[in-house]
């Protein structure tokens, strides 16, 4: 066993876990904060994403007491049923999910690519690596491809990131 | 409620809130994260310990010994459980093959061991200690090797295994033009996002699981059975499911494996499937290897159809009835249909997504254009030339609805099909060759029992409940509109209760029959509450008109808080049908039409455009019944051009049994997605006069893709999924 303490949402946490735990299962099974989904456990369908110091990461991939310090953000950090983010809200009006199961990684997925995108790190689809990074719809979808959605939802999930981009799908 | 006769005017009709584009009333749950599903529910019981579960590492056979001792002594380990010392187990009727094996083995991956922990990493580890001799024993796992070898199945559902009209043989003989392909279609996986996870719980001789489920009553029934328990003694909970897809129709060995464990360690016990174990553990749809042969006049009117399908399965399974839609779709006086079984010992093959017609439609859908080829007709034209209003194998059975020409004929004009070049091979944009591909779509409409309960309150509230699932399909959002609409009320007073086996028994997720059947069985229900209110009220139930959150009557009005007076009224009905789907024949049609690039060079495959136009009844709600649509063509690009779990023959196998090997579409391989629906409403299928659209959507799709890369390229593959591999070496230079 071993402490750590680590942000979620703005709030710090002292925790005191087997050195096995992910992250993910440290914010499941120990904070109980169960919208960080878990799809795969092997890195594999991005349904455990969060946001750690600004960058999107599989949760599943990452132990929890490689966190000491880290600021965390998950879905249940980004927005309430009472009070949406953008990005969920427009979720809900494109219809971009049906069993949503995969949705709360899309969305944190979402937000960090957004500013990915805006302090221009480009991706694998980028064809000028010296200009500006600019959402196309392959930029979208290639930088979007480590989320699974076995409902199918991506058309509607592209019109919903679009929507808060500022683009159309 | 039994409905007998045609729908006439209802309530239903007025469509103030059914038909529109509804938000998902739990969206906001869903997107938030606050939506509860099977494996998180920290808040029903305490003390929560967790189950790993160990697969079988050999395909067939049996095992020799367990050694559970070091697992045993492992930090927090409270309980293991096999087939030893689990007690006497029976064995659902939906199962083939059991779910706690040992020490027969009947597939790779069958579960032979929970092992109980006070943490998951523990039970993790602990489980890595389990020792198991295993004795191989001769497995049979090659479709193509076993195809002379086969029985002739007696399926449950389907049809019978051969099928005649006319004589087909000589038919097919004197055809001027004839057609005669072999296709095949890989083993494929649901790979729903959330795994089968189940919590248990027992109160002495009672057990709650909370579990993600399809098919609520099912799933308890199942569980007595195999547990050698009344049904009463077992109530199930699924209000969130995290995709299903037909691979959680039936009680699986998470659900199982929870409560033997939970019996076993004396306090709650969690199970989560590990991804690398559903591909052999769980069930997926059957390969099949398929032969149709076409005969036709000149002028493209089919004279003789034959479709023929192999499949496999375990003892106790089923084949894949992948020649149903053959029997309808198109006309023909000769007619021929076969399904044979062969007995194999891969995991069970079971019901995914339109079991039967996603198979059958892969390739009637390309045998089709390959006719079309043949004889130099445009492929859309030949579809409807041999367009048929009646069941060809019974001409006075009609059918209820059939829009399949206009949705070809809308489709064409939409897409720009009078742009494609019939000849393959010539359209270049860059380095990709272009090219479309029609197809049409088919699935049954099935109808079935469906029950529900309504309450209303004195705060003018009503409250559904029924063991109906919402597995992304929408159905919290179609049964409150349907109860709006029946009560006259707004949205936000209507409250929907699903997944319990507490509540009335509905038709469960399944077979796309899920949102017709459950929102008439609401309608039932909601009748039966109308009519309480008005006698309540002492209004005459002819004339009183429920809307904007009263009950009017002449120049009485009263708002229905008022109506419940001190305490609820409660109404409880089902909808049971008569012979309406024996006298008519009750289908969804669909046309799918799709653009592919394919690299000139690599033979790397894109699809560029997608449109799929429907006629599927009323669409209860256009937005939800969309995402349907095209999460279906979703997964049938995945069958077209990926999706293929590899088996490895020796030993019996699916080999890439995770999310990286099994792939499936992602967001790079879908473009955005066009889909219509047609007007349409069909009496005859229930009071919502609505039908299936879930499973819809898959059936063609694949095909659709498969002839637009031949458009493209001019190389014909009848063997799925299309890799580039399997083109190089046509490619046109």
């Amino acid at each position: 066993m071993t402490r750590v303490s680590f942000d979620v949402n703005g709030e710090t946490h002292q925790l005191e876990l087997d050195t096995r735990t992910t992250l993910l299962d440290a914010l499941r099974e120990h904070l109980h904060l169960t919208g960080t989904k878990k799809g795969c456990d092997h890195g594999q369908c991005g349904a455990c994403t969060v946001i750690v110091d600004g960058r999107r990461i599989n949760s599943c991939l990452t132990l929890a007491v490689m966190h000491q310090g880290d600021e965390i953000t998950t879905i249940e950090g980004l927005g309430t049923p009472d009070g949406l983010h953008p990005l969920q809200a427009a979720f809900v009006e494109h219809d971009g999910y049906q069993c949503g199961y995969c949705t709360p990684g899309q969305i944190c997925s979402a937000v960090a690519m957004l500013a990915e995108v805006k302090a221009g790190i480009p991706s694998h689809v980028t064809d000028d690596l010296n200009a500006p990074v600019r959402l196309t719809n392959a930029e979208l979808r290639e930088r979007m491809s480590g989320n699974i959605c076995r409902c199918g939802a991506y058309s509607n999930i592209a019109e919903a990131i679009s929507e808060v981009a500022g683009r159309s799908a | 409620m039994r409905f007998e006769h045609p729908a006439t005017f209802n309530p239903i009709d007025q469509l103030k809130v059914i038909g529109h584009p509804t938000s998902r009333i739990e969206g906001p749950l869903k997107t938030t994260g606050t939506a509860p599903y099977a494996y998180e529910r920290h808040d029903v019981v305490a003390d929560q310990a967790y189950g790993y579960v160990v697969g079988a590492a050999i395909g067939k056979g049996r095992i020799a010994a367990i050694d559970l001792d070091a697992a045993k002594a492992a930090p927090g380990v409270l309980a293991i459980v096999t087939a030893e010392n689990a007690g006497k187990l029976g064995k659902g009727a939906r199962n083939a093959a059991p779910l706690l094996g040992g020490p027969e083995i009947a597939h790779y991956h069958q579960a032979v061991a929970v092992v109980v922990a006070g943490t998951f990493e523990q039970a993790r580890a602990a489980a890595q200690l389990v020792r198991i001799d295993y004795v191989k024993g001769d497995g049979k796992f090659d479709l193509a090797a076993e195809r002379d070898h086969v029985s002739v199945p007696d399926p449950k559902i389907g049809g019978p295994a051969d099928t005649a009209i006319g004589d087909f043989a000589t038919a097919f003989a004197a055809a001027p033009v004839q057609l005669d392909a072999s296709y095949t279609t890989p083993d494929q996986g649901h790979a729903m996002m959330e795994p089968h996870a189940s919590i248990a719980a027992w109160d002495g001789d009672r057990l709650t699981v909370w579990t993600s489920n399809q098919m609520i009553a099912w799933g308890a029934e199942d569980m007595a059975k195999t547990l050698g328990i009344p049904k009463e003694n077992v109530r199930l909970v699924s209000p969130y499911i995290g995709g299903g897809f037909g691979g959680k129709l039936f009680l699986r060995a998470d659900v199982l494996l929870a409560a033997l464990g939970a019996r076993a360690a004396g306090r709650p016990v969690k199970v989560a499937l590990q991804r690398p174990l559903m591909f052999n553990n769980t069930t997926h749809r059957p390969a099949t290897i398929q032969r149709i042969r076409i005969g036709a006049e000149r002028d493209g009117r089919i004279t003789a159809i034959g479709h023929e399908s192999w499949s496999g399965n375990v003892s106790e399974g089923e084949p894949d009835m992948a020649v149903s839609q053959t029997r309808l779709l198109y006309a023909g006086a000769n007619r021929m249909t076969a399904t044979r079984l062969a007995a194999l010992d891969l995991p069970e093959g079971n019901a995914m997504r339109a079991p039967g017609e996603a198979s059958g439609m892969m390739a009637l859908e390309i045998a089709i254009d390959e006719l079309a080829d043949k004889l130099d007709i445009d492929p859309v034209a030949l579809r409807i030339a041999n367009d048929t209003q009646v069941d060809p194998e019974h001409p006075q059975r009609r059918f209820s609805q059939r829009q399949l020409v206009r949705c070809l004929n809308e489709g064409a004009a939409r897409f720009g099909w009078n742009k494609r070049n019939a000849k393959p091979g010539q359209v270049r944009d860059g380095r990709w060759l272009v090219g479309m591909g029609v197809a049409a779509a088919f699935r049954n409409n099935l109808v079935t029992k469906s029950a529900a309960r309504v309450r209303l309150d004195q705060q003018g509230r009503v409250t559904v409940e029924t063991d109906m699932t919402d597995i992304g399909t929408g159905s919290y959002t179609i049964i409150a509109q349907t109860a709006a609409e029946m009560m006259g009320l707004p949205l936000d007073k209507v409250v929907v209760r699903l997944g319990d086996s507490d509540f009335p028994v509905s038709c469960g997720s399944g077979g796309q029959w899920g949102g017709n059947n459950s929102t008439a069985g609401v309608y039932a229900a909601c009748t039966k509450l109308r009519e309480a209110i008005t006698q309540k009220l002492g209004f005459n139930s002819e004339e009183a008109v429920f809307a904007d959150g009263a009950v009017r009557s002449g120049n009485r009005s009263v708002p229905l808080a008022q109506a419940a007076g001190a305490g609820d009224l409660v109404a409880e009905d089902a909808i049971e049908y008569g012979d309406l789907a024996k006298t008519y024949q009750q289908s969804t049609f669909g046309a799918h039409f799709v653009e592919v690039g394919v690299d000139a060079d690599t033979a790397e495959i894109r699809v560029r455009r997608m449109l799929a136009v429907c006629a599927a009844g009323r669409i209860l709600n256009p937005k939800t019944a969309r995402s349907q649509v095209i999460g279906a063509m979703t997964m049938g690009v995945g069958a077209a051009l990926m999706e293929d779990l590899a088996v490895d023959k020796r030993h019996g196998l699916f080999v890439n049994h995770d999310l990286a090997g099994y792939e499936v579409p992602v967001h790079a391989d879908i473009p955005h997605q066009d889909m219509i629906f047609l007007d349409e409403t069909d009496p005859i299928s229930s009071p919502m006069k609505a039908k299936g659209v879930a499973e819809l959507g898959i059936c063609g799709v694949a095909a659709a893709v498969a002839n637009a890369v031949h458009n493209a390229t001019a190389v014909r593959v009848r063997d799925y999924p299309i890799t580039l591999d399997k083109l190089l070496a046509g490619m046109p230079v």
